[in-house]
């Protein structure tokens, strides 16, 4: 046994050899590395779980007693006690109003071209690599094209049409490659079938893979909304005002949004130290609905998402 | 009852008619949709670099290097460098928070856990990935600062090390995410392998799963530093609007995003040289992480592996 050797690391091109027994005084300090490099990766993870933990513990301690009707339906104000996010939550709502449709047009559209009628040349890999170098630009740049194209030329100002059409071109990269992915899944039997009942291409397309594809492409707006819901950049350099007191009624009004309000509290709290509750419990609002929007996202994927 | 054929004829043939058109009509539709994605990105190097243009005219392209920022002085002065110092000190504070913890997290998730374990870890640290990143700012203000404040003795109300911390963390997800999928690729056998010759987990993940996977892992480091580069509501409420230039991460620094926050929250009125400066800090912003993406584009295509 004793002369039997191993072969150890190649040192300088030359093989250098241990003995049995080396190989086996090793092998505990390596076995002990491996323990212990597993419990210490294994606490990144504990950190992180930790760090959201202390986040949301955060919000909610910071918010207790903040959340109540009167909070969600009252006006906007100076005052601490008195004011109510109603206005805030409409802006939101009205942003997706806007955001939903236009992404889902422009997004399900390109990619029903490139899936379907471009060919593997050269627009395809163009809008491709145009896509992935958009979802990589940071959005407070977004925020400056909407304040320059939306708000200056098209002189919209800071309606809730301009921070909704900026925002649609922020998170269209995201509708655009889910969308993708989800006429991809469809399988070529469907597309035959459908043109052996003698269906134009066009047809098929709108009868049978949009259909067919329409979870995947629910659950990647829903996601895409989701971002877009809680995106705060964009909308402060679009210039959305930090106090508004009168209730958007339609999309040329000037308006606020929840993320918007969480920051200028935020900011000022600084000041007035009650603006840090606000800015909690609008918090708490933003991230249930968000929590609502992915849950809906996560159902309709589970439920109507069909492999074949 | 001919007239009734008749009448059917009609209508199928002018049915046919539109079919045909609209067969012919979708594709230009189509394209013109497809076509707006690219001009999403020309409105915004051209807006960037037109708007950067009237900067460029008033101001020396020399002077952005210099030190000294003060935009709403009666001589104002544009200088760069305090901006592009911020963005680089919270960015490097980010990275060394994001990336050891990503990494880790992301070995233990593919080569250490039990696959159970992996199935509700992996979307707890995905919804991490979902939080708007005002939340972080937030939890910045509200936890992280204060924190540190009573641990660091003469640590400003707002400085470089919270906002670069919280950033860290926000990135965290990120990194792990996209090294998690690249070591995930690796396939099965060259662990097996590893395994059979006597290797432990360790090892198998630092010398044979790392190395298969290193340009994803690279990959998703660049483009964490770009997510940190172009991060800004948390700089913009964590870092403070201080226009000095410093190194010192116990300081108040502004970065280049939260600049152009700040600006355009009401400060500089369209058609000043300040609002002109916006959009010159765009464009450098840009190009940075343009510059970012590509490269990490340049690595994983050409250090790719095929297994």
């Amino acid at each position: 046994m004793k002369d039997t050797v191993y072969v150890d690391n190649k040192k300088n091109g030359i093989e250098t050899y241990i003995s049995a027994e080396m190989a086996q005084k090793r092998m505990k300090k390596r076995i002990l590395l491996d323990k212990a490099a597993g419990i210490i990766f294994s606490f990144t993870i504990i950190f992180a779980l930790f760090v959201l933990g202390l986040l949301i513990y955060r919000v909610v301690s910071e918010s207790i007693g903040w959340v109540d009707i009167q909070f969600l339906t009252g006006k906007l104000s100076i005052s601490a006690e008195r004011a109510g996010i109603k206005s805030v939550i409409i802006g939101s709502i009205l942003l997706m109003v806007i955001v939903a449709p236009v992404t889902l047009f422009l997004g399900v559209g390109t990619a029903i071209y490139m899936e379907e009628y471009s060919k593997k040349g050269a627009i395809q890999s163009l809008i491709n690599t145009n896509i992935s170098n958009l979802s990589g630009v940071p959005s407070v740049i977004f925020g400056l094209l909407g304040l320059t194209v939306f708000g200056r030329l098209f002189n919209l100002g800071s309606s809730v049409l301009a921070g909704g059409l900026t925002m649609s071109l922020l998170v269209l990269p995201i509708v655009v490659v889910s969308s993708q992915e989800a006429i991809r899944a469809v399988p070529n039997f469907l597309r035959d079938a459908s043109y052996a009942l003698g269906a134009t291409k066009w047809t098929t397309i709108w009868r049978i893979v949009l259909p067919t594809a329409i979870p995947g492409i629910m659950t990647g707006s829903i996601l895409s909304l989701s971002r877009a819901i809680g995106e705060t950049a964009p909308l402060v350099v679009l210039g959305i005002p930090a106090l508004i007191l009168r209730t958007p009624t339609s999309v040329m009004d000037d308006f606020t949004a929840l993320p918007i309000q969480i920051y200028y509290w935020t900011l000022d709290a600084v000041l007035t130290k009650e603006y840090a509750n606000l800015a909690a419990a609008t918090i708490v609002v933003l991230l249930v609905l968000l929590f609502v929007m992915n849950s809906i996202a996560i159902i309709i994927r589970n439920k109507f998402q069909r492999r074949y | 009852m001919s007239n009734l054929v008749n009448g059917k004829q009609i209508n199928k043939k002018s049915n046919s008619i539109k079919f045909i058109q609209t067969e012919k009509m979708m594709p230009v539709i189509l394209l013109l949709i497809a076509s707006v994605s690219i001009l999403t990105s020309i409105g915004i190097v051209l807006t960037l670099i037109v708007d950067a243009s009237h900067f460029f005219r008033e101001v020396p392209f020399k002077e952005i290097f210099s030190t000294k920022l003060a935009p709403l002085k009666e001589n104002p002065s544009f200088g760069f460098l305090p901006l592009i110092a911020g963005t680089f000190v919270t960015s490097a504070i980010a990275m060394i928070v994001a990336i050891p913890t990503g990494l880790t997290a992301a070995m233990y998730l593919s080569e250490f856990s039990s696959v159970n374990r992996r199935k509700v870890l992996k979307p707890i640290i995905e919804v991490l990935a979902g939080i708007p990143t005002i939340v972080y700012g937030f939890f910045a203000y509200s936890f992280v600062t204060p924190l540190l404040m009573k641990i660091i003795p003469g640590l400003e109300a707002k400085n470089a090390l919270s906002a670069g911390i919280v950033m860290g963390i926000m990135i965290i997800p990120l990194v792990t995410s996209l090294s998690e999928d690249a070591m995930n690729a690796v396939p099965d056998s060259m662990r097996e392998g590893a395994l059979a010759l006597g290797s432990t987990r360790l090892e198998v993940t630092l010398k044979v799963i790392v190395p298969a996977a290193i340009s994803g892992i690279i990959a998703s480091f660049v483009l964490a530093i770009s997510r940190a580069i172009g991060e800004t509501m948390i700089v913009a409420i964590a870092s403070g609007s201080t226009k000095n230039f410093t190194l010192d991460i116990t300081q108040p620094m502004q970065t280049m995003t939260a600049y152009i926050v700040e600006f355009t929250s009401g400060d500089a009125g369209s058609g000043t040289v300040g609002y002109y400066s916006l959009y010159a800090v765009g464009l450098i912003l840009f190009i940075f992480t343009l510059l970012m993406n590509l490269l990490a584009r340049y690595i994983t295509k050409r250090y790719r592996k095929e297994y």
